[in-house]
């Protein structure tokens, strides 16, 4: 089995700031992390491989800075990793970071199954792997919180929806997106720490990929962020005050008058 | 204070404490309230090689010695001290045989306890011989295909829990101390069970039982280096072994020294917060001074036994009841200056405290050991 594990390096915190020129998060002097929902997709992955032996790698498109991130996962169990790295690719939206990550994976060649995050800590769109899926022309899962049966051909999942779970049987190869449901994802070992101080990450760029500059970065982009704010807080709170009687009676006419109650 | 650490020894100590942070931190009251063994623990442990780090590289352990083991030791016991020994007590139990077995022996055994799979335990103490360990009355009667063990061993930790025991026992009882032999044995041989499990004033995520032997036959290759060897080889273990309590004692006091700063930076008494008390500043400065003392000396030993020199009874001895009586008395000042909550055990410091006393006790009670030191002194002197 050989499973593809697609991450992404995201800040390592909430107070993030956004860049008021280019309207994009200010990802400079800030600890990266992996994509928290891309730590359970990475540990799917290799729950899979223990299982049905196999391998697993990882692939990040990003900055030269991403290749930690990449060595950390292989401290936790990826076989191996590779950064998809290139000027070219900055300023990505969802639909040529996806593009990118396909043209990697068709390069990668023989996979049985992708697996993602759900969504992005910073981002937060959840897009880049319904349309990996797209690209690649094999079916998807979205929000998967449980791998119940797995063969060479076939995967049968439990997926969140709204109202419960669904059951979803699929042909591999497919992508699965996964939630963090599925698993608790592992602590690094000693030797796994070893061998990622060791690893070799290879960069491929748009040319390794043989891919058209003109579809990746922000130039393949078809979304810009135009403006990023808070919304404007339109709701006031009231305090009553006074006796307490006379509190709710008050209470209870402003229910009426607002046709609440 | 800067120990020169290598990155390896960094990873070690760094992965030791994200552990102990994120897998025992959130369970450790729980551990210590219902005196339950930490299996999901030990498989965090060993899912992460720290079973590993104190085996040879050639049985797929990672070729620590007893400082790295003491690192892991020491942040493990930051954390619950009770952890720590199920983790010590299988080292404990592997170096007898890590250091005098047959290749076959440590194909055998090592392997599995590098990866975590079984534990290991030491089984020396019997309800007449504690401090007095050469009163020792398990027999190990030399027979057709094998040694048949008889006998009770009393105070055993990871006993009933552990896989593979090192136990020492008498095969001449003629010769008392000089007879007694090293034998593993396996749980599940017949005519070994597990006795009475103690209930203990701290340490309790740990386990601790009574090993009984009846008509045990131990097959005669399962004898760990010479016949008659065996309390050699006991003392030249617990001279190992012992900067590994150090390090356990030095991991509590260092939690109840952090414990303790941050709940005497947050409590206001005075219009102030107790940390900025003098009487109080004295106390937390003279924890901070002895702990740092302690690990100085803790891994100062124990380099010294990984140094290959010959005798490191007084070095391994010094540490251990040094850091313990720190142990002891840093987590009974900290359950002081924290006061009513330090003596509850919403806090952790009621726990420390019931935690560091056993150091104190076992591996050589500080008495003995002190005896042991005192005896080196005495020697040296009449030498020169």
């Amino acid at each position: 089995m050989n499973v593809v594990v697609c991450l992404k390096q995201v800040p390592g915190t909430t107070d993030v700031k956004i860049d008021p020129q280019t309207n994009n998060l200010i990802r400079s002097g800030i600890k990266n992390i992996i994509n928290p929902f891309d730590t359970y997709a990475l540990e799917e992955g290799v729950r899979i491989k223990e299982r049905c032996g196999g391998k697993v790698t990882v692939i990040s498109m990003g900055p030269p800075q991403a290749e930690q991130m990449l060595r950390e996962s292989i401290s936790l169990g990826a076989d191996e990793a590779i950064l998809l790295s290139d000027s070219a690719f900055a300023g990505a939206d969802t639909w040529s970071t996806a593009y990118t990550l396909a043209a990697a994976i068709n390069k990668l060649g023989q996979y049985d199954i992708v697996i993602c995050g759900r969504q992005t800590l910073d981002g937060d769109t959840g897009q880049v792997g319904p349309e990996l899926a797209e690209m690649l022309g094999i079916p998807l899962v979205a929000y998967v919180s449980r791998i119940e049966e797995i063969t060479d051909r076939q995967i049968q999942v439990r997926r969140m929806i709204d109202e419960g779970h669904e059951v979803i049987q699929s042909p591999l190869p497919a992508v699965i997106t996964v939630t963090k449901e599925i698993n608790v994802p592992r602590l690094p070992s000693l030797r796994g720490i070893a061998r990622s101080n060791s690893a070799v990450i290879p960069v491929w760029n748009s040319q390794e990929m043989g891919i058209d500059p003109n579809k990746v970065g922000l130039s393949g982009s078809f979304t810009r962020v135009v403006k990023v704010f808070f919304p404007e807080r339109t709701c006031q709170a009231e305090i009553l005050e006074g006796e307490l009687t006379d509190q709710v009676d008050r209470l209870v006419d402003k229910l009426k008058a607002a046709g609440l109650v | 204070m800067e120990y020169f650490l290598t990155e390896q020894q960094r990873t070690m100590k760094s992965l030791a404490r994200r552990i102990a942070e994120e897998k025992i931190l959130p369970i450790r009251a729980e551990l210590d309230e219902k005196e339950e063994f930490p299996w999901a623990t030990i498989k965090e442990l060993a899912n992460a090689d720290m079973f590993r780090v104190f085996v040879p590289k050639e049985y797929e352990g990672l070729g620590g010695g007893c400082f790295e083991l003491a690192l892991v030791v020491e942040e493990l016991s930051r954390v619950c001290s009770g952890v720590a020994v199920v983790y010590a007590a299988s080292a404990l139990g592997s170096f007898t045989l890590m250091g005098y077995g047959t290749e076959a022996q440590k194909r055998k055994y090592l392997p599995a306890l590098a990866s975590g799979a079984k534990l290991a335990a030491f089984a020396l103490t019997e309800a007449t011989a504690g401090s007095d360990a050469g009163a020792i009355k398990t027999t190990a009667e030399k027979v057709d295909g094998g040694y048949l063990l008889n006998g009770t061993k009393q105070f055993i930790t990871n006993g009933g829990d552990a896989e593979i025991y090192t136990v020492i026992a008498l095969t001449d009882k003629s010769k008392g101390p000089r007879g007694a032999s090293a034998l593993l044995v396996e749980k599940g041989t017949p005519g070994f069970s597990f006795g009475k499990k103690e209930r203990k004033m701290g340490i309790r995520a740990s386990s601790t039982r009574e090993l009984v032997f009846r008509n045990c036959l131990v097959p005669e290759e399962n004898l760990i280096g010479k016949p008659g060897r065996g309390f050699i080889m006991v003392m030249k273990l617990l001279d190992l072994s012992r900067p590994g309590v150090g390090a356990q004692a030095v991991g509590v006091a260092q939690g109840a020294l952090e414990a303790a700063l941050g709940y005497t930076e947050q409590r206001i008494q005075f219009g102030h917060p107790l940390a900025t008390l003098p009487v109080v500043q004295d106390i937390l400065a003279e924890m901070a001074i002895r702990v740092e003392a302690a690990r100085a000396l803790v891994y100062a030993a124990a380099r010294t036994v990984d140094s290959g020199v010959y005798d490191y009874t007084e070095t391994s001895a010094m540490a251990k009841v040094f850091a313990s009586d720190v142990a002891m008395k840093v987590t009974t000042d900290a359950v002081q200056i924290c006061g009513g909550a330090g003596y509850m055990k919403d806090y952790p410091l009621e726990k420390m405290m019931r935690d560091a006393k056993i150091t104190q006790i076992y591996e050589g009670s500080n008495q003995v050991l002190r005896n042991a030191i005192a005896n080196d002194l005495r020697k040296r002197k009449a030498r020169t």
